[in-house]
């Protein structure tokens, strides 16, 4: 099928899926042990949305990602510990511990980044989208957002522009079910949210969001048409949030059966029964080894390593003396 | 030196910042085909193509937004928000967006963009579309808020905030478009954060901003009547605040009155008290004395609107009070 991941893609993005998934559960059990600080949004089970997604993208394109990022932050790119120094706020996180989980950015990756502004993130590509597309880079701007984020007022007013303009952007659309704790049926009339892209002259697809391959293959032929300077495109992704909200929540609103149908499909799950038949057991057992293996030395290090120190004379303090 | 209208020296000062670095661009409501409605993007559309200048669909909210994060990656981003009431608009993009990148960042990003707005009353324009909304944008840390009053300074603060790394919202007042001055030629900038001086004096000064510097210089010539020499700054930059040139002006006249057409209540004009407690306190013969908008919705109609604004006369007797 056009736009299908080579075998070699497939396993980095099965790679980077793994990468999230331990970095997730091991935040959870710290978090049991009262050792995280702040609430923390774990995508457990919808990694092969931000990890496949990006996975289409190249070194100059940028991504939007929402307070839920932590599969965009690895799948474009960054290396593990930074963002998990970054999430225990130490100096050796990605931006010094001055951002913390929901507002990760690493410019030099293009990942301008986090935003825990529900709907902020997709005006925010889409003013990307227009950079790029008035200094004629060539680049593609990608906005990956959540079903509560497709019904803010910001997300028409963006999708608008992008369409009337053709600007570079794609919009990816994390379906996971949930706003906060309120089911997508208690936030929308409809529940396709893409079919809303006819009103933007957008063309949409919808995908089985636990299945990395098909999220790159439709991700892919937006990308294609939008570095064409074709226009935006929107993917809408089907998938589900098996955990709380955050680390805050208290549960009660979602079914457990709903769940273990999810889980039974676990996008880790879809991708290895795959790529089993196409590199076989072996191969797969040291990549998950290997995974596991940089998680934990990131949270090794990470927890180590040291505090920031308060300062109002950073340059990038607006109003220090160093400007 | 040209003579120029106010709207005209920002014209030029667009014009000659997009021929120097096309990385400018201008959007907003109305502004290209037309010309703005306070036509201060005249012509700019015939000249640099409808990539660079472009009308936008009624979207404040997404507009500021895309502004900060097109600068964020390597534009210089213009954007016309037709009315100064329609900042709430652009609040988040403001407030939660462009004024925590850097910082948080860890000065990852730069975030050179300009937010043009034109605020301001006496035009009859109604409740809706006749306000001075400074200190809700000179509270928020790491946006720089401009209010130049001249032709001279319109033109040179414009250039000099489109080349700047850090927002800059650049407030014009809608009765200032018409004024005329003298503008020096050529690529002449006014640096962003330092005040003037527009006309010495010994027994008090007044400071103020964009228009109310009009009505402050109308009441220097009523004082001089009445016998008081004041002196005339021109703030010209909220924020940051030339807290040097008021503490130097105070050490001259030991009495201050400061005007702003905002509200009163948490208005530009207390934090100015405010600046000059701390910074001045043992200068001051008598406390300072603010003269603004009172705290309500501006009135349409001629007589009710006139009696609420600040101006030349209000001025005058506050400063007779001051120095009573
Ligand atoms: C403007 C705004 N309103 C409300 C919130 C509180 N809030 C944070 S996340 C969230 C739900 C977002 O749902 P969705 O976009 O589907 O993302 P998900 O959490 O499912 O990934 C809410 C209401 C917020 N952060 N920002
Ligand atoms: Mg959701």
């Amino acid at each position: 099928m056009k736009n299908t991941p080579s075998v070699e893609q497939h396993l980095e993005i099965y790679r980077r899926m793994l990468l999230v998934r331990h970095l997730e559960e091991s935040l959870g059990a710290l978090h049991k042990e009262g050792r995280t600080r702040g609430p923390i949004h774990r995508c457990d089970g919808q990694e092969a949305v931000g990890v496949a997604a990006t996975a289409v993208l190249e070194a100059g394109d940028k991504v939007a990602t929402t307070h839920r990022g932590h599969a965009v932050y690895i799948g474009k790119g960054m290396a593990v510990h930074p963002v998990v120094a970054e999430i225990f706020g130490r100096a050796t996180g990605a931006c010094g511990g001055r951002a913390g989980h929901m507002l990760v950015a690493d410019a030099e990756k293009g990942v301008i980044g986090g935003n825990a502004i529900v709907g902020a993130g997709i005006p925010a590509a889409t003013g990307m989208a227009l950079s790029m597309q008035i200094l004629g880079t060539g680049n593609v701007a990608m906005c990956v957002f959540g079903d509560g984020a497709a019904q803010t007022g910001i997300c028409h007013e963006a999708m608008n522009m992008a369409g009337l303009w053709k600007l570079p952007v794609v919009f990816v659309l994390e379906h996971n079910q949930f706003g906060l704790t309120v089911p997508s049926e208690v936030q929308s009339p409809v529940e396709d949210l893409s079919i809303r892209a006819a009103g933007y002259a957008m063309p949409a697809e919808i995908v089985d969001g636990n299945d990395a391959v098909a999220v790159y293959r439709a991700v892919s032929t937006m990308v294609e048409r939008a570095r064409r300077g074709e226009g935006p495109g929107m993917v809408e992704c089907k998938t589900y949030r098996i955990e709380g909200f955050s680390t805050s929540d208290m549960g009660g609103y979602q079914k457990p059966e709903d769940i273990a149908a999810w889980k039974a499909r676990d996008p880790l799950l879809v991708s290895r029964k795959v790529l089993l038949g196409d590199v076989g057991e072996a191969k797969l057992a040291g990549i998950e080894a290997a995974a596991k293996a940089e998680v934990d030395e990131a949270f090794a290090a990470a927890l180590s390593d040291p505090m920031p120190e308060f300062s109002l004379d950073e340059a990038c303090n607006p109003y220090s003396e160093a400007h | 030196m040209a003579m120029m209208r106010y709207a005209e020296a920002l014209n030029a000062a667009l014009r000659e910042e997009m021929q120097a670095d096309p990385s400018v661009f201008l959007f907003g409501e109305d502004i290209g085909r037309y010309g703005g409605v306070f036509k201060v993007t005249k012509g700019l559309m015939e000249e640099f193509g409808e990539t660079r200048v472009r009308d936008t669909p009624i979207s404040e909210q997404a507009l500021t937004a895309m502004a900060v994060t097109a600068a964020m990656t390597g534009t210089r981003p213009v954007l016309e928000i037709m009315y100064a009431d329609f900042v709430p608009l652009t609040l988040d993009a403001l407030v939660n967006q462009a004024s925590i990148y850097n910082y948080i960042w860890n000065g990852q990003v730069k975030m050179p963009f300009v937010l043009r707005t034109q605020g301001g009353g006496g035009a009859g324009a109604g409740a809706q579309h006749s306000k001075s909304l400074d200190s809700m944008l000179a509270h928020i840390p790491g946006i720089k808020v401009v209010a130049p009053s001249t032709p001279a300074d319109a033109k040179g603060m414009l250039k000099a905030a489109i080349r700047d790394d850090q927002p800059v919202v650049f407030l014009e007042h809608k009765l200032l478009y018409n004024t005329r001055g003298e503008v020096p030629e050529g690529d002449v900038t006014v640096p962003l954060g330092k005040a003037a001086t527009l006309r010495e004096g010994s027994d008090i000064s007044i400071f103020a901003t964009s228009k109310m510097v009009v009505e402050a210089l109308k009441a220097a010539d009523l004082l001089a009547a009445d016998g008081v020499s004041a002196e005339i700054v021109d703030l010209r930059s909220l924020r940051p605040l030339d807290v040097n040139a008021i503490v130097a002006s105070i050490a001259k006249t030991h009495h201050a009155v400061v005007v702003n057409e905002g509200w009163r209540f948490c208005g530009y004009a207390a934090e100015l008290s405010a600046t000059i407690m701390d910074h001045a306190f043992d200068e001051l013969d008598a406390p300072v004395t603010r003269v603004t908008l009172p705290d309500m919705p501006i009135p349409y109609s001629e007589p009710l609107e006139t009696a609420m604004l600040p101006s030349a006369e209000k001025i005058r007797t506050a400063a007779l009070k001051t120095l009573k």
